[in-house]
Protein backbone atom coordinates (compact mmCIF):
# COMPACT_ATOMS: atom_id res chain seq x y z
CA UNK A 1 0.00 0.00 0.00
CA UNK A 2 0.96 3.33 -0.66
CA UNK A 3 -0.03 6.74 -0.09
CA UNK A 4 0.92 9.97 -2.58
CA UNK A 5 3.01 12.28 -0.03
CA UNK A 6 0.33 15.21 0.87
CA UNK A 7 2.34 18.15 1.19
CA UNK A 8 1.62 20.11 4.24
CA UNK A 9 1.19 24.09 3.19
CA UNK A 10 1.05 27.08 5.46
CA UNK A 11 -1.88 28.72 4.65
CA UNK A 12 -0.44 31.55 2.97
CA UNK A 13 -2.12 34.33 5.43
CA UNK A 14 -0.60 32.56 8.68
CA UNK A 15 2.91 33.53 6.29
CA UNK A 16 1.73 37.07 5.41
CA UNK A 17 -0.02 37.98 8.83
CA UNK A 18 2.90 37.77 10.40
CA UNK A 19 5.17 39.62 8.06
CA UNK A 20 3.17 41.86 7.70
CA UNK A 21 2.72 42.73 11.76
CA UNK A 22 6.32 43.09 11.93
CA UNK A 23 6.93 45.42 9.02
CA UNK A 24 3.70 47.33 10.54
CA UNK A 25 5.59 47.22 14.26
CA UNK A 26 8.60 48.53 13.04
CA UNK A 27 7.00 51.24 10.65
CA UNK A 28 4.56 52.78 12.63
CA UNK A 29 7.69 53.42 15.95
CA UNK A 30 9.58 54.28 13.25
CA UNK A 31 7.30 57.12 11.41
CA UNK A 32 5.64 57.85 15.06
CA UNK A 33 9.77 59.22 15.72
CA UNK A 34 10.55 60.65 12.05
CA UNK A 35 7.26 62.82 12.14
CA UNK A 36 8.09 64.05 15.66
CA UNK A 37 4.85 62.62 16.96
CA UNK A 38 6.81 61.01 19.98
CA UNK A 39 9.79 62.87 21.33
CA UNK A 40 13.18 62.01 20.80
CA UNK A 41 13.71 62.20 24.82
CA UNK A 42 10.81 59.72 25.36
CA UNK A 43 11.52 56.70 22.60
CA UNK A 44 14.38 55.87 19.58
CA UNK A 45 13.70 54.79 16.91
CA UNK A 46 14.42 51.51 15.33
CA UNK A 47 16.95 52.86 12.89
CA UNK A 48 18.95 54.64 15.76
CA UNK A 49 18.90 51.82 17.67
CA UNK A 50 20.38 50.09 14.53
CA UNK A 51 23.18 52.99 14.27
CA UNK A 52 23.96 52.44 18.40
CA UNK A 53 23.94 49.09 17.54
CA UNK A 54 26.97 49.21 15.02
CA UNK A 55 28.61 52.06 16.45
CA UNK A 56 28.82 49.92 20.00
CA UNK A 57 30.63 47.33 18.37
CA UNK A 58 34.08 49.82 18.78
CA UNK A 59 33.01 52.30 20.61
CA UNK A 60 33.65 52.39 24.31
CA UNK A 61 31.80 55.29 25.40
CA UNK A 62 29.68 56.79 26.61
CA UNK A 63 28.75 53.51 28.81
CA UNK A 64 32.29 52.90 29.14
CA UNK A 65 32.34 49.18 27.51
CA UNK A 66 31.89 47.75 23.97
CA UNK A 67 28.42 45.94 23.72
CA UNK A 68 30.72 42.67 23.04
CA UNK A 69 32.09 43.44 26.52
CA UNK A 70 28.49 43.85 28.42
CA UNK A 71 27.42 40.58 26.97
CA UNK A 72 30.47 38.56 27.54
CA UNK A 73 30.18 39.86 31.28
CA UNK A 74 26.57 38.84 31.35
CA UNK A 75 26.81 35.68 29.71
CA UNK A 76 29.68 34.80 32.54
CA UNK A 77 27.88 35.72 35.62
CA UNK A 78 24.57 33.82 34.21
CA UNK A 79 26.37 30.82 33.28
CA UNK A 80 28.38 30.77 36.26
CA UNK A 81 25.38 30.98 38.73
CA UNK A 82 23.23 28.45 36.27
CA UNK A 83 25.79 25.88 36.09
CA UNK A 84 26.37 25.87 39.85
CA UNK A 85 22.58 25.82 40.13
CA UNK A 86 22.54 23.08 38.38
CA UNK A 87 25.44 21.29 40.05
CA UNK A 88 23.73 21.61 43.02
CA UNK A 89 19.93 21.61 42.51
CA UNK A 90 19.69 18.59 40.56
CA UNK A 91 21.45 16.27 42.85
CA UNK A 92 19.80 17.69 45.94
CA UNK A 93 16.17 17.60 44.92
CA UNK A 94 16.97 13.64 43.88
CA UNK A 95 18.03 13.04 46.63
CA UNK A 96 14.91 14.53 48.33
CA UNK A 97 12.55 12.39 46.38
CA UNK A 98 14.31 9.35 47.11
CA UNK A 99 15.90 9.45 50.43
CA UNK A 100 13.57 10.48 53.57
CA UNK A 101 15.93 11.66 55.51
CA UNK A 102 16.95 14.08 53.32
CA UNK A 103 13.85 15.63 52.28
CA UNK A 104 12.76 15.77 55.98
CA UNK A 105 15.79 17.81 56.49
CA UNK A 106 16.10 19.98 53.47
CA UNK A 107 12.29 21.13 52.68
CA UNK A 108 11.66 23.03 55.03
CA UNK A 109 14.79 25.11 54.36
CA UNK A 110 13.72 24.98 51.10
CA UNK A 111 10.14 26.30 51.14
CA UNK A 112 11.24 28.63 53.35
CA UNK A 113 13.78 30.47 50.71
CA UNK A 114 11.75 29.37 47.68
CA UNK A 115 9.37 32.11 47.90
CA UNK A 116 11.70 35.03 48.34
CA UNK A 117 12.56 37.01 45.44
CA UNK A 118 16.18 36.69 43.99
CA UNK A 119 16.17 39.97 43.61
CA UNK A 120 15.24 40.56 47.40
CA UNK A 121 19.02 39.75 48.04
CA UNK A 122 20.83 41.98 45.89
CA UNK A 123 21.31 44.41 49.37
CA UNK A 124 22.96 41.22 51.17
CA UNK A 125 24.81 40.23 47.84
CA UNK A 126 26.54 43.69 47.95
CA UNK A 127 26.97 43.51 51.50
CA UNK A 128 29.26 40.69 50.99
CA UNK A 129 30.28 40.60 47.40
CA UNK A 130 30.22 44.12 46.48
CA UNK A 131 29.28 45.14 42.90
CA UNK A 132 30.98 42.76 41.08
CA UNK A 133 30.73 39.34 39.56
CA UNK A 134 30.31 37.14 42.33
CA UNK A 135 27.25 38.93 43.76
CA UNK A 136 25.48 38.32 40.84
CA UNK A 137 26.50 34.67 40.56
CA UNK A 138 24.88 33.88 43.88
CA UNK A 139 21.60 35.40 42.75
CA UNK A 140 21.73 33.21 39.78
CA UNK A 141 22.45 30.69 41.61
CA UNK A 142 19.06 31.12 44.02
CA UNK A 143 17.01 32.21 41.05
CA UNK A 144 18.66 28.82 39.17
CA UNK A 145 18.63 26.64 42.18
CA UNK A 146 14.54 26.50 42.79
CA UNK A 147 13.25 24.83 39.54
CA UNK A 148 16.51 22.13 39.46
CA UNK A 149 15.31 20.64 42.56
CA UNK A 150 11.48 21.26 42.35
CA UNK A 151 12.06 19.11 39.16
CA UNK A 152 14.71 16.83 39.85
CA UNK A 153 12.21 16.09 43.24
CA UNK A 154 8.86 15.70 41.21
CA UNK A 155 11.25 13.70 38.78
CA UNK A 156 12.13 10.91 41.29
CA UNK A 157 8.58 11.14 43.02
CA UNK A 158 6.81 10.02 39.76
CA UNK A 159 8.59 7.31 39.23
CA UNK A 160 6.59 4.25 38.24
CA UNK A 161 6.54 1.95 41.43
CA UNK A 162 5.77 -0.66 40.13
CA UNK A 163 9.71 -0.69 38.22
CA UNK A 164 10.84 0.55 41.86
CA UNK A 165 8.88 -2.94 42.55
CA UNK A 166 10.35 -4.78 40.06
CA UNK A 167 13.92 -4.11 40.59
CA UNK A 168 13.30 -4.68 44.27
CA UNK A 169 12.26 -8.38 43.11
CA UNK A 170 15.96 -8.14 41.37
CA UNK A 171 17.15 -8.09 44.79
CA UNK A 172 18.46 -4.47 44.12
CA UNK A 173 19.86 -2.19 46.75
CA UNK A 174 17.95 1.33 47.65
CA UNK A 175 21.26 3.20 45.92
CA UNK A 176 20.48 0.67 43.11
CA UNK A 177 17.19 1.66 42.60
CA UNK A 178 18.12 5.40 43.08
CA UNK A 179 20.74 5.59 40.31
CA UNK A 180 19.31 2.82 37.93
CA UNK A 181 15.74 3.17 38.28
CA UNK A 182 15.05 6.70 39.55
CA UNK A 183 17.71 8.55 38.39
CA UNK A 184 16.71 7.42 34.55
CA UNK A 185 13.43 7.84 34.98
CA UNK A 186 13.20 11.61 36.49
CA UNK A 187 16.07 12.64 33.90
CA UNK A 188 12.70 14.28 31.47
CA UNK A 189 11.76 16.55 34.23
CA UNK A 190 15.49 17.14 34.78
CA UNK A 191 16.13 18.21 31.26
CA UNK A 192 12.59 20.39 31.94
CA UNK A 193 14.62 21.79 34.69
CA UNK A 194 17.39 22.88 32.30
CA UNK A 195 15.36 25.31 30.09
CA UNK A 196 13.24 26.56 32.91
CA UNK A 197 16.38 27.70 35.26
CA UNK A 198 18.12 29.26 32.25
CA UNK A 199 14.98 31.53 31.76
CA UNK A 200 14.73 31.82 34.95
CA UNK A 201 18.83 33.23 35.87
CA UNK A 202 18.79 35.12 32.49
CA UNK A 203 15.70 37.40 33.84
CA UNK A 204 17.19 38.00 37.71
CA UNK A 205 20.46 38.48 35.88
CA UNK A 206 19.16 41.68 34.23
CA UNK A 207 17.35 42.32 37.08
CA UNK A 208 21.01 42.34 39.55
CA UNK A 209 22.51 44.09 36.97
CA UNK A 210 19.72 47.09 37.05
CA UNK A 211 20.27 47.74 40.19
CA UNK A 212 24.56 46.88 41.36
CA UNK A 213 26.70 46.33 38.38
CA UNK A 214 29.36 48.26 36.78
CA UNK A 215 29.32 46.32 33.59
CA UNK A 216 27.22 43.95 31.81
CA UNK A 217 23.84 44.16 29.94
CA UNK A 218 21.59 45.36 32.71
CA UNK A 219 23.87 48.06 33.50
CA UNK A 220 24.37 49.13 30.15
CA UNK A 221 20.18 49.49 30.36
CA UNK A 222 20.57 51.55 33.39
CA UNK A 223 23.01 53.48 31.95
CA UNK A 224 20.90 54.35 28.91
CA UNK A 225 18.59 55.83 31.40
CA UNK A 226 21.32 57.80 33.23
CA UNK A 227 22.39 59.12 30.47
CA UNK A 228 19.14 59.65 28.66
CA UNK A 229 19.90 58.23 25.84
CA UNK A 230 16.76 55.89 24.51
CA UNK A 231 18.26 53.83 22.17
CA UNK A 232 21.15 52.59 24.62
CA UNK A 233 18.07 51.84 26.31
CA UNK A 234 16.31 49.67 24.05
CA UNK A 235 19.22 48.31 22.24
CA UNK A 236 19.75 46.71 25.63
CA UNK A 237 17.05 45.58 26.00
CA UNK A 238 16.60 43.87 22.84
CA UNK A 239 20.43 42.63 23.04
CA UNK A 240 18.65 40.90 26.74
CA UNK A 241 16.24 39.34 24.61
CA UNK A 242 18.20 37.95 21.49
CA UNK A 243 21.33 36.64 24.03
CA UNK A 244 18.46 34.66 25.75
CA UNK A 245 16.68 33.48 22.86
CA UNK A 246 19.79 32.46 21.29
CA UNK A 247 21.04 30.67 24.53
CA UNK A 248 17.36 28.91 24.82
CA UNK A 249 18.10 26.91 21.36
CA UNK A 250 21.74 25.67 22.41
CA UNK A 251 19.93 24.36 25.38
CA UNK A 252 17.36 22.51 23.59
CA UNK A 253 19.12 21.03 21.05
CA UNK A 254 21.47 20.02 23.39
CA UNK A 255 18.65 18.47 25.44
CA UNK A 256 16.70 17.14 22.26
CA UNK A 257 19.87 15.39 21.31
CA UNK A 258 21.03 13.85 24.78
CA UNK A 259 17.27 12.72 25.08
CA UNK A 260 17.46 11.05 21.84
CA UNK A 261 16.83 7.41 22.27
CA UNK A 262 15.13 8.19 26.04
CA UNK A 263 11.86 9.48 25.04
CA UNK A 264 9.04 7.19 24.45
CA UNK B 1 5.87 -31.44 23.97
CA UNK B 2 7.30 -34.71 26.24
CA UNK B 3 4.97 -34.50 28.87
CA UNK B 4 1.52 -32.84 28.49
CA UNK B 5 0.25 -32.39 32.12
CA UNK B 6 2.36 -32.79 34.92
CA UNK B 7 0.14 -32.81 37.79
CA UNK B 8 1.21 -32.90 41.36
CA UNK B 9 0.67 -36.50 41.48
CA UNK B 10 1.88 -37.60 38.18
CA UNK B 11 5.36 -35.74 39.47
CA UNK B 12 5.45 -38.11 42.48
CA UNK B 13 5.79 -34.64 43.80
CA UNK B 14 3.59 -34.17 47.16
CA UNK B 15 6.20 -31.19 48.30
CA UNK B 16 4.21 -28.13 47.54
CA UNK B 17 6.80 -25.64 45.40
CA UNK B 18 4.66 -22.69 46.54
CA UNK B 19 1.71 -22.91 49.39
CA UNK B 20 -0.70 -20.81 49.99
CA UNK B 21 -2.22 -21.08 53.81
CA UNK B 22 -5.41 -19.17 54.24
CA UNK B 23 -4.45 -16.33 52.98
CA UNK B 24 -6.90 -12.89 53.20
CA UNK B 25 -6.10 -9.45 52.18
CA UNK B 26 -8.33 -6.46 53.39
CA UNK B 27 -6.91 -2.82 52.15
CA UNK B 28 -8.37 0.06 54.25
CA UNK B 29 -9.60 2.67 51.99
CA UNK B 30 -10.10 6.42 52.74
CA UNK B 31 -9.18 5.79 56.40
CA UNK B 32 -11.70 3.71 57.77
CA UNK B 33 -13.48 1.70 54.93
CA UNK B 34 -12.38 -1.83 54.59
CA UNK B 35 -12.29 -3.48 51.42
CA UNK B 36 -11.89 -7.28 51.99
CA UNK B 37 -9.93 -8.53 48.51
CA UNK B 38 -9.52 -11.92 49.95
CA UNK B 39 -10.32 -14.40 51.78
CA UNK B 40 -9.35 -17.64 53.15
CA UNK B 41 -7.05 -18.75 49.98
CA UNK B 42 -5.58 -21.85 49.99
CA UNK B 43 -3.19 -23.32 47.22
CA UNK B 44 -1.00 -26.03 46.89
CA UNK B 45 0.95 -25.55 43.70
CA UNK B 46 3.91 -28.20 42.22
CA UNK B 47 7.40 -28.00 40.79
CA UNK B 48 6.96 -27.11 37.25
CA UNK B 49 3.57 -27.12 37.00
CA UNK B 50 1.76 -24.24 34.92
CA UNK B 51 -1.44 -23.16 37.29
CA UNK B 52 -3.98 -20.22 35.71
CA UNK B 53 -5.88 -18.73 37.86
CA UNK B 54 -8.99 -17.27 36.46
CA UNK B 55 -11.80 -14.80 37.31
CA UNK B 56 -13.15 -11.43 36.06
CA UNK B 57 -11.70 -8.01 36.78
CA UNK B 58 -11.45 -6.84 40.46
CA UNK B 59 -12.21 -10.16 42.21
CA UNK B 60 -8.45 -10.36 44.11
CA UNK B 61 -6.25 -12.18 41.46
CA UNK B 62 -3.85 -9.75 40.56
CA UNK B 63 -3.38 -9.10 44.09
CA UNK B 64 -3.12 -13.23 45.86
CA UNK B 65 -0.07 -12.40 42.88
CA UNK B 66 1.28 -9.87 44.31
CA UNK B 67 0.75 -11.28 47.65
CA UNK B 68 3.17 -14.17 45.96
CA UNK B 69 5.62 -11.40 44.57
CA UNK B 70 6.36 -10.40 47.82
CA UNK B 71 4.31 -7.13 46.75
CA UNK B 72 1.82 -6.70 48.94
CA UNK B 73 1.72 -8.48 52.70
CA UNK B 74 -1.24 -11.16 53.40
CA UNK B 75 -3.65 -9.86 56.29
CA UNK B 76 -3.81 -12.94 57.62
CA UNK B 77 -2.44 -16.59 56.63
CA UNK B 78 1.16 -16.68 54.48
CA UNK B 79 2.80 -17.81 51.41
CA UNK B 80 5.69 -20.33 51.70
CA UNK B 81 7.59 -20.49 48.26
CA UNK B 82 10.66 -23.05 48.43
CA UNK B 83 9.98 -23.85 52.12
CA UNK B 84 10.89 -19.83 52.83
CA UNK B 85 7.69 -17.61 53.73
CA UNK B 86 7.56 -14.92 51.59
CA UNK B 87 8.62 -11.45 53.13
CA UNK B 88 9.21 -9.41 50.13
CA UNK B 89 10.36 -9.44 46.57
CA UNK B 90 13.05 -11.93 45.80
CA UNK B 91 15.22 -13.26 42.97
CA UNK B 92 13.82 -16.93 43.08
CA UNK B 93 10.32 -15.39 41.76
CA UNK B 94 9.93 -13.48 37.95
CA UNK B 95 7.33 -11.51 37.30
CA UNK B 96 5.95 -10.31 34.10
CA UNK B 97 3.14 -7.42 33.71
CA UNK B 98 0.31 -6.45 31.83
CA UNK B 99 1.62 -2.89 31.12
CA UNK B 100 5.34 -4.42 30.29
CA UNK B 101 7.06 -2.31 32.57
CA UNK B 102 9.83 -2.16 30.48
CA UNK B 103 12.16 -0.03 31.62
CA UNK B 104 12.08 3.00 28.21
CA UNK B 105 15.96 4.12 28.69
CA UNK B 106 17.48 0.99 28.44
CA UNK B 107 17.92 -1.16 25.32
CA UNK B 108 16.05 -4.77 25.02
CA UNK B 109 19.45 -5.89 25.94
CA UNK B 110 19.94 -3.62 28.67
CA UNK B 111 16.76 -4.70 30.13
CA UNK B 112 17.25 -8.42 30.30
CA UNK B 113 20.87 -8.38 31.79
CA UNK B 114 19.42 -6.26 34.49
CA UNK B 115 18.33 -8.62 36.60
CA UNK B 116 22.03 -10.29 36.77
CA UNK B 117 23.70 -7.17 36.25
CA UNK B 118 22.01 -5.60 39.77
CA UNK B 119 23.27 -9.13 41.49
CA UNK B 120 26.68 -8.08 40.17
CA UNK B 121 27.04 -10.79 37.33
CA UNK B 122 29.99 -9.80 35.43
CA UNK B 123 29.71 -8.07 31.73
CA UNK B 124 30.56 -11.08 29.68
CA UNK B 125 28.27 -13.78 31.63
CA UNK B 126 25.55 -11.44 31.91
CA UNK B 127 25.37 -11.15 28.37
CA UNK B 128 25.60 -14.74 27.32
CA UNK B 129 22.53 -15.11 29.73
CA UNK B 130 20.79 -12.21 27.84
CA UNK B 131 21.61 -13.74 24.70
CA UNK B 132 19.90 -16.76 25.58
CA UNK B 133 16.64 -15.66 26.89
CA UNK B 134 16.63 -13.00 23.89
CA UNK B 135 17.07 -15.88 21.64
CA UNK B 136 14.34 -18.07 23.30
CA UNK B 137 11.37 -15.66 23.14
CA UNK B 138 12.80 -14.91 19.34
CA UNK B 139 14.14 -11.21 19.83
CA UNK B 140 17.47 -11.62 18.28
CA UNK B 141 18.36 -8.68 16.04
CA UNK B 142 16.35 -6.30 18.36
CA UNK B 143 18.64 -6.47 21.36
CA UNK B 144 19.78 -2.82 20.45
CA UNK B 145 16.19 -1.36 20.28
CA UNK B 146 14.43 0.32 23.27
CA UNK B 147 10.89 0.03 24.13
CA UNK B 148 9.26 2.39 22.44
CA UNK B 149 10.71 1.06 18.85
CA UNK B 150 8.82 -2.25 19.75
CA UNK B 151 4.99 -3.69 19.17
CA UNK B 152 3.42 -4.63 22.18
CA UNK B 153 4.09 -8.20 21.39
CA UNK B 154 7.41 -7.80 21.13
CA UNK B 155 7.73 -5.36 24.52
CA UNK B 156 5.83 -8.78 26.42
CA UNK B 157 8.59 -10.72 24.85
CA UNK B 158 11.41 -8.43 26.29
CA UNK B 159 9.75 -8.62 29.85
CA UNK B 160 9.72 -12.34 29.83
CA UNK B 161 13.06 -12.69 29.08
CA UNK B 162 13.92 -10.17 31.17
CA UNK B 163 11.85 -12.35 34.14
CA UNK B 164 13.78 -15.19 33.01
CA UNK B 165 17.33 -13.71 32.73
CA UNK B 166 17.29 -13.41 36.72
CA UNK B 167 17.14 -17.48 36.44
CA UNK B 168 13.73 -17.28 39.36
CA UNK B 169 12.27 -20.63 40.14
CA UNK B 170 9.06 -19.39 39.50
CA UNK B 171 7.49 -17.08 37.22
CA UNK B 172 4.57 -14.72 37.74
CA UNK B 173 2.79 -13.62 34.87
CA UNK B 174 -0.04 -10.70 35.53
CA UNK B 175 -2.39 -10.91 31.92
CA UNK B 176 0.83 -10.39 30.16
CA UNK B 177 -0.85 -10.32 27.12
CA UNK B 178 -4.20 -8.37 28.07
CA UNK B 179 -3.00 -5.47 25.79
CA UNK B 180 -2.52 -7.35 22.44
CA UNK B 181 -4.77 -7.86 19.98
CA UNK B 182 -6.26 -11.45 19.66
CA UNK B 183 -3.87 -12.84 17.07
CA UNK B 184 -0.42 -11.83 18.40
CA UNK B 185 -2.14 -13.06 21.95
CA UNK B 186 -2.86 -16.50 20.81
CA UNK B 187 0.44 -16.24 18.83
CA UNK B 188 2.26 -15.73 22.21
CA UNK B 189 0.20 -18.35 24.24
CA UNK B 190 1.71 -20.65 21.93
CA UNK B 191 5.06 -19.21 22.62
CA UNK B 192 4.58 -19.31 26.36
CA UNK B 193 4.44 -22.93 26.28
CA UNK B 194 7.01 -23.44 23.75
CA UNK B 195 9.16 -21.65 26.54
CA UNK B 196 7.66 -23.48 28.93
CA UNK B 197 8.41 -26.88 27.81
CA UNK B 198 11.85 -25.71 27.05
CA UNK B 199 12.89 -24.03 30.53
CA UNK B 200 10.34 -25.40 32.91
CA UNK B 201 9.52 -23.46 36.06
CA UNK B 202 6.64 -23.00 38.34
CA UNK B 203 4.41 -20.64 36.66
CA UNK B 204 1.33 -18.76 37.78
CA UNK B 205 -0.75 -17.00 35.33
CA UNK B 206 -3.02 -14.24 36.07
CA UNK B 207 -5.84 -13.56 33.42
CA UNK B 208 -9.48 -13.02 32.52
CA UNK B 209 -9.65 -15.13 29.30
CA UNK B 210 -10.85 -18.71 29.72
CA UNK B 211 -9.38 -19.96 26.83
CA UNK B 212 -6.15 -18.46 26.89
CA UNK B 213 -6.83 -20.30 31.16
CA UNK B 214 -7.42 -23.69 28.74
CA UNK B 215 -4.55 -23.39 26.86
CA UNK B 216 -2.00 -22.66 28.90
CA UNK B 217 -3.15 -24.30 32.05
CA UNK B 218 -2.54 -27.68 33.92
CA UNK B 219 -4.70 -26.57 36.46
CA UNK B 220 -7.17 -23.37 36.64
CA UNK B 221 -8.15 -21.94 39.97
CA UNK B 222 -11.25 -20.57 39.39
CA UNK B 223 -12.32 -17.16 41.46
CA UNK B 224 -15.68 -15.68 42.43
CA UNK B 225 -16.70 -13.13 40.29
CA UNK B 226 -16.67 -10.43 43.48
CA UNK B 227 -15.05 -9.60 46.37
CA UNK B 228 -13.81 -10.56 48.68
CA UNK B 229 -12.10 -13.31 46.27
CA UNK B 230 -12.47 -16.77 46.82
CA UNK B 231 -11.61 -20.12 45.23
CA UNK B 232 -14.70 -21.36 43.49
CA UNK B 233 -13.44 -24.38 41.94
CA UNK B 234 -10.01 -26.00 40.94
CA UNK B 235 -10.26 -27.89 37.15
CA UNK B 236 -7.45 -30.24 36.43
CA UNK B 237 -7.04 -29.96 32.41
CA UNK B 238 -5.76 -33.31 31.47
CA UNK B 239 -5.62 -32.59 27.59
CA UNK B 240 -2.59 -33.33 25.77
CA UNK B 241 -0.42 -30.43 24.08
CA UNK B 242 -0.12 -28.68 22.16
CA UNK B 243 -3.59 -28.14 22.69
CA UNK B 244 -6.41 -26.71 20.07
CA UNK B 245 -9.00 -24.10 20.34
CA UNK B 246 -11.14 -25.98 18.86
CA UNK B 247 -11.08 -30.12 20.13
CA UNK B 248 -14.21 -31.52 21.37
CA UNK B 249 -12.67 -32.05 24.95
CA UNK B 250 -11.19 -28.56 24.98
CA UNK B 251 -14.42 -26.66 24.32
CA UNK B 252 -16.11 -29.45 26.66
CA UNK B 253 -14.30 -27.99 29.25
CA UNK B 254 -14.59 -24.71 28.07
CA UNK B 255 -18.32 -25.36 28.46
CA UNK B 256 -18.17 -26.80 31.84
CA UNK B 257 -16.00 -23.91 33.24
CA UNK B 258 -19.03 -21.29 32.14
CA UNK B 259 -21.64 -23.11 32.82
CA UNK B 260 -20.24 -23.45 36.59
CA UNK B 261 -19.84 -19.67 36.61
CA UNK B 262 -22.46 -16.88 36.60
CA UNK B 263 -19.54 -15.14 34.62
CA UNK B 264 -19.42 -14.48 30.79
CA UNK B 265 -15.77 -14.99 30.48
Amino acid sequence: MSFAEVKITKEPLMVILPILSIVAFFGIWQSLLSFGVVPSSLLASPLQVLKLFIAKWTQVNPDGALLTTHMWTSIQEAFTGYILALLVGIPLGLAMGWFPIVEGLARPIFELIRPIPPIAWIPLTIFWFGIGIPGKVFIIWIAGIVPCVINSYVGVKMTNPVLIQMARTYGASNWQIFIKICIPSALPMVFGALQIALAYCWTNLVGAELLAADNGLGFMITMGRRLAMPDMVLLGMAMVGLTGAVIGVIIDAVEKRLLAGIRR
Amino acid sequence: MEDGNKTMAENGNTHAKISCKNVSKTFIQKGTQQVHVLDGISLDVAENEFVVILGPGQCGKSTLLRIMAGLETASTGSVIINDKEVDGPGQDRGLVFQSYMLFAWKTVMGNVEMGPKLRGVGKEERRKVAQHYIDMVGLQGFENKYPHQLSGGMKQRAGIARAYANQPQVMLLDEPFGQLDAQTRIYMEQETVRIWEQEKRTVIFVTNNIDEALFLGDRIICMEGKLPGRIREVYDVNLPRPRKFTDLDFLKLRHEITEASELTL
